[in-house]
């Protein structure tokens, strides 16, 4: 049995990252050339890896689900990247953003891990400025901060709303530039079927080819999975259509284990459903609380009237607002981390007090147009403002805008140990798509932080480190006996699929698992629901199995069977994720069980008992899988009940 | 709400496109225009056609994936969208909504409104870059740049590639998409070195690849969801001229 050896290193959590640098192994540059290395996915982790690994001279291909490695989610990521620069000299340092990590994410991520992202934080933004990114400056020529949930300074770097697109595009301009030199190779369009091993080594993978339907082999050294999360399991969330845990799932499936399914963020501040045929939600920034007011009604009539028509928000006077963040949270007020703010927004609304059709609160920005003018808010918010506008048709600078939680970011992921790798010798996870560094609940601000740090500054390490000793094994080909059963069984199940020929459209059993996940394994958990849910799942995974009915061909493109595929995959995946959600009995970050609060109905951790990370293996089809554990030893942080008061 | 939509289907690039017509009733107003399409693929799906392809990621207005060629235009009547943020309400009860591709020779049709648009990549791959590699680089404070010359960039920088201006363009002239990042990019200190030979190589692929001249229209303008303005076009034929005549970096 795999044993999860952390691998972290010994020593003083300040010298760990320097300790393993200095003695890691290397690769000379003669070396380098004979060795290949596969990163699937093009986001911010994928094309950063992707990148640097390219640049030091190994041979990498890259794999884009889209046609340009610019359209990955990571583009959409609106608010800002964290750095301990303390360019604003407000008491910021390694330390402090280590420790706000660590607590932000409920004290269930590895200290090591979190430790080095806060280290490597600032080598992130001098690269970036370095790439051309037009990060915000002040009137002095130097770089402009603002403020994020769960923090108390100023260590957020950004670029007008749109600093994931702008990190994106410097990642994928330092990925453009080494397509140029040819150390590079890009497919575009292509989804990864399948992880191939040889000897239990990763070795290749098996893709689709989405233009014409081919299924193709691909054989390298080692494998990068940066595909990101799995929110699109809800149906609903804010990731992007084509986003999806499959990727992911065929690696657990082929043997790497998955840690912590069940962490899901969602995040407070996104546009309410409107309806029943509704494919997205749109997330407005987390930045927007940087001066944007939650309110919902004090007298339960006025919200009542609003809800029939007969009230405007602006009409409610101030003493009948209810900022209720303000109220409960007086230290953070409006800028809690995400999982205490979408949970308050939850409680005010179950409790009778939502606005819109019942499940929406307000978030105003009249009292910082009257403090800082509508200019300085359109320069700040602007393209987020009519972003609202387009959607909803109501003017956010006259009226308060209307939000509600949805699926945001999913913290779990594959398993892997200090060095990003997984239980499976030779595949690597980074980004949204590894466990590591958010514990149970994600900072706003972090995920592009984490996303570049694996790819530019951490993997081009540890990967070395575990290619050094590959120098001897020789390419392989992709005509082994392996990669042909991994071929067939990939062409086999879409054959399956294909002939099914059911009466069930994807989008209508896509849109059951989100309601089923959404229902019983959301924002409030509990174990009867829970129990429910596992059994729901599992009769979901028979019925489109019998019932699923996809069109066309799998020789041309067919975005019918792609959606079909991912579905296959992501109802599989919601059985974990229930089971994990049901054994964790306990309230940490991003999952709330309702059994377990505090008598100020906050949520309340069980460190004696659940101090770990849940990590599973899988034991095959119609078998129950195992769950393992990762015990968390803080022996430099004090674990201490989260307070935001 | 009733619509009318002649949508065009094309098997593969080498096929014969045609226009079908389809008709939808009771699409609300909030609706997006791809959820009305989602709506329709779902019908042919229930009566066994093959539904619709079209692009599309986000559904936010970031990604560039989404680009329809709606009534004329690129992205659809409304200002400064993308087709993903296009709602039903923009549209007359009962109206006829063509429905096509964009247009170009650099961009061929893989199925129905999907494009090819990897012509893009490959210009970015000629020059639309800063030459660093991973680490050994200064603070990012070291060298201080004028708010209004970030401000600048960061505009220029906003364009998301979705081609909507070779698509509005009736020369399929890349230059608005060419000449942002080429501006972005010579604005900042980090980009200046590379200036002059980045604009000459990404003009000389553009041109390789088969995209047309400008002419002066500003249809690329009036048309780019993200508003980047033709004065970018201007600063790249300065650059353009200026790395021609005045430097010796002429390629």
């Amino acid at each position: 049995m795999t044993t999860l050896n952390s691998k972290t290193p010994e020593g003083e959590l300040s010298e760990k990252w320097t300790k393993y640098k200095a003695s890691q192994k290397l690769v000379n540059p003669a070396n380098k050339r004979k060795l290949d290395v596969i990163v699937v996915g093009t986001g911010l982790a994928g094309s950063s890896a992707a990148a640097s690994l390219g640049a030091l001279g190994f041979n990498v291909k890259i794999f884009c689900i889209s046609d340009s490695p610019r359209r990955a989610h990571s583009i959409a990521a609106q608010g800002g990247i964290n750095a301990a620069k303390n360019y604003q000299n407000d008491g910021d340092s390694v330390e402090r953003l280590f420790y706000d990590t660590i607590k932000g994410g409920d004290y269930r991520a590895r200290e090591a891990n979190v430790y080095r992202l806060a280290e490597v934080s600032n080598s992130i933004i001098d690269q970036c400025v370095a790439q051309g990114v037009p990060f915000a400056r002040d009137y002095s020529g130097m770089l402009d901060n603002r403020s994020f949930g769960g923090a108390q300074v100023s260590r957020t770097f950004y670029a007008k709303g749109q600093t994931g697109q702008q990190l994106l595009l410097g990642a994928y301009s330092a990925l453009s530039k080494e397509i140029k030199a040819g150390t590079v190779k890009m497919y575009e369009r292509r989804e990864m079927m399948d992880l191939v091993l040889v000897d239990n080594q990763a070795r290749g993978i098996i893709t689709r080819n989405l233009q014409n339907g081919e299924i193709e082999r691909w054989s390298a050294h080692a494998v990068v999975i940066a595909t990101g999360g799995y929110g699109n399991v809800y149906f609903l969330s804010t990731n992007a259509m084509n986003c999806n845990g499959s990727a992911a799932i065929q690696c657990y499936k082929r043997g790497a284990y998955f840690a912590n399914p069940c962490y899901v963020q969602i995040h407070p501040t996104c546009i309410p459903v409107h309806g029943e045929y509704q494919s997205k939600l749109t997330l407005m920034s987390e930045s927007l609380r940087n001066d944007g007011r939650i309110w919902v009604p004090k007298k339960i009539e006025d919200a009542q009237a609003i809800r029939e028509g007969r009230l405007k928000p602006t009409e409610i006077a101030e003493q009948d607002r209810d900022y209720y963040l303000e109220r409960r949270y007086p230290a953070f007020g409006n800028l809690v981390p995400r999982d205490i703010a979408s949970r308050a927004a939850k409680e005010r609304c179950d409790a009778g007090y939502g606005v819109g059709a019942g499940f929406a609160v307000y978030l105003d920005f009249k009292t910082a147009i009257e403090r800082l003018g509508r200019d300085k808010i359109h320069e700040r918010y602007g393209n987020l403002f009519q972003m609202y506008e387009k959607i909803v048709d109501v003017d956010p600078y006259e009226n308060p805008m209307m939000i509600y939680p949805a699926v945001h970011y999913t913290m779990g992921g594959l398993w892997v140990d200090y060095e990003l790798q997984t239980t499976i010798p030779g595949l690597f996870a980074t980004g949204e798509a590894n466990f590591s560094d958010h514990g149970a609940n994600r900072l706003g601000a972090s995920a592009l932080m984490q996303g570049l740090a694996d790819g530019y500054f951490v993997l081009p390490y540890t990967m070395q480190n575990f290619l050094s000793d590959k120098i001897h094994q020789p390419r392989i080909s992709v005509e082994s006996q392996e990669f042909e059963n991994a071929e067939k069984a990939v062409k086999e199940k879409i054959e399956k699929i294909i002939s099914i020929k059911g009466e069930k459209t994807v989008d209508s059993l896509q849109r059951e698992l989100g309601h089923i996940m959404w229902e019983y394994v959301g924002m409030g958990r509990n174990a009867e629901n829970l129990k429910k849910a596992i059994p729901l799942l599992s009769d979901l995974r028979k019925k489109f199995w019998s019932n699923v009915r996809v069109v066309g061909d799998t020789t041309s493109m067919n975005p019918e069977l792609e959606k079909a595929i991912r579905l296959a995959d992501h109802i599989e995946l919601a059985e974990v994720m229930a089971k994990d959600a049901l054994q964790r009995e306990e309230s940490c970050g991003g999952h709330y069980r309702e059994e377990f609060v505090t008598e100020e109905g906050e949520a309340k951790r069980d460190d004696e008992n659940f101090k770990f990370v849940g990590v599973w293996e899988y034991k095959g089809e119609g078998q129950d899988p195992i769950m393992h554990k990762e015990e968390l030893n803080y022996e430099f942080i004090k674990v201490q009940q989260r307070n935001y008061k | 709400m009733d619509f009318t939509l002649k949508i065009w289907r094309q098997e593969n690039a080498n096929a014969k496109g045609r226009f079908e017509t389809y008709k939808i009733n009771d699409i609300s107003p909030d609706c997006s225009f791809l959820e009305m399409l989602d709506i329709l693929n779902e019908s042919l799906v229930n009566k066994l056609s093959h539904p619709v392809c079209f692009d599309n990621d986000c559904r936010e207005g970031i990604c560039g994936m989404c680009g329809l060629y709606i009534n004329g235009h690129p992205h659809g009547p409304d200002q400064a969208i993308t087709t993903c943020q296009l709602h039903m309400r923009k549209f007359k009860d009962k109206e006829t909504i063509v429905i096509e591709p964009w247009r170009a020779k650099p961009f061929p049709i893989i199925r129905d409104l999907v494009v090819d648009r990897t012509a893009l990549d490959k210009i970015i791959q000629e020059g639309g870059y800063v030459s660093v590699t991973t680490g050994g680089i200064p603070d990012g404070n070291a060298i201080p740049i004028p708010k209004y010359k970030a401000d600048q960039a960061m505009d220029s920088a906003s364009c998301i590639g979705c081609g909507a201006c070779v698509a509005a363009c009736k020369n399929a002239s890349a230059m608005l998409f060419v000449s942002a990042k080429v501006t972005q990019l010579s604005l900042l200190p980090q980009g200046k070195p590379e200036s002059s030979i980045r604009v000459q190589k990404m003009v000389a692929k553009m041109d390789e690849l088969g995209f047309g001249n400008c002419t002066n229209t500003y249809a690329c303008e009036a048309e780019c969801p993200k508003e980047i303005k033709c004065s970018n076009i201007a600063k790249m034929n300065r650059e353009f001229l200026f790395a021609k005549v005045c430097t010796e970096e002429n390629i």
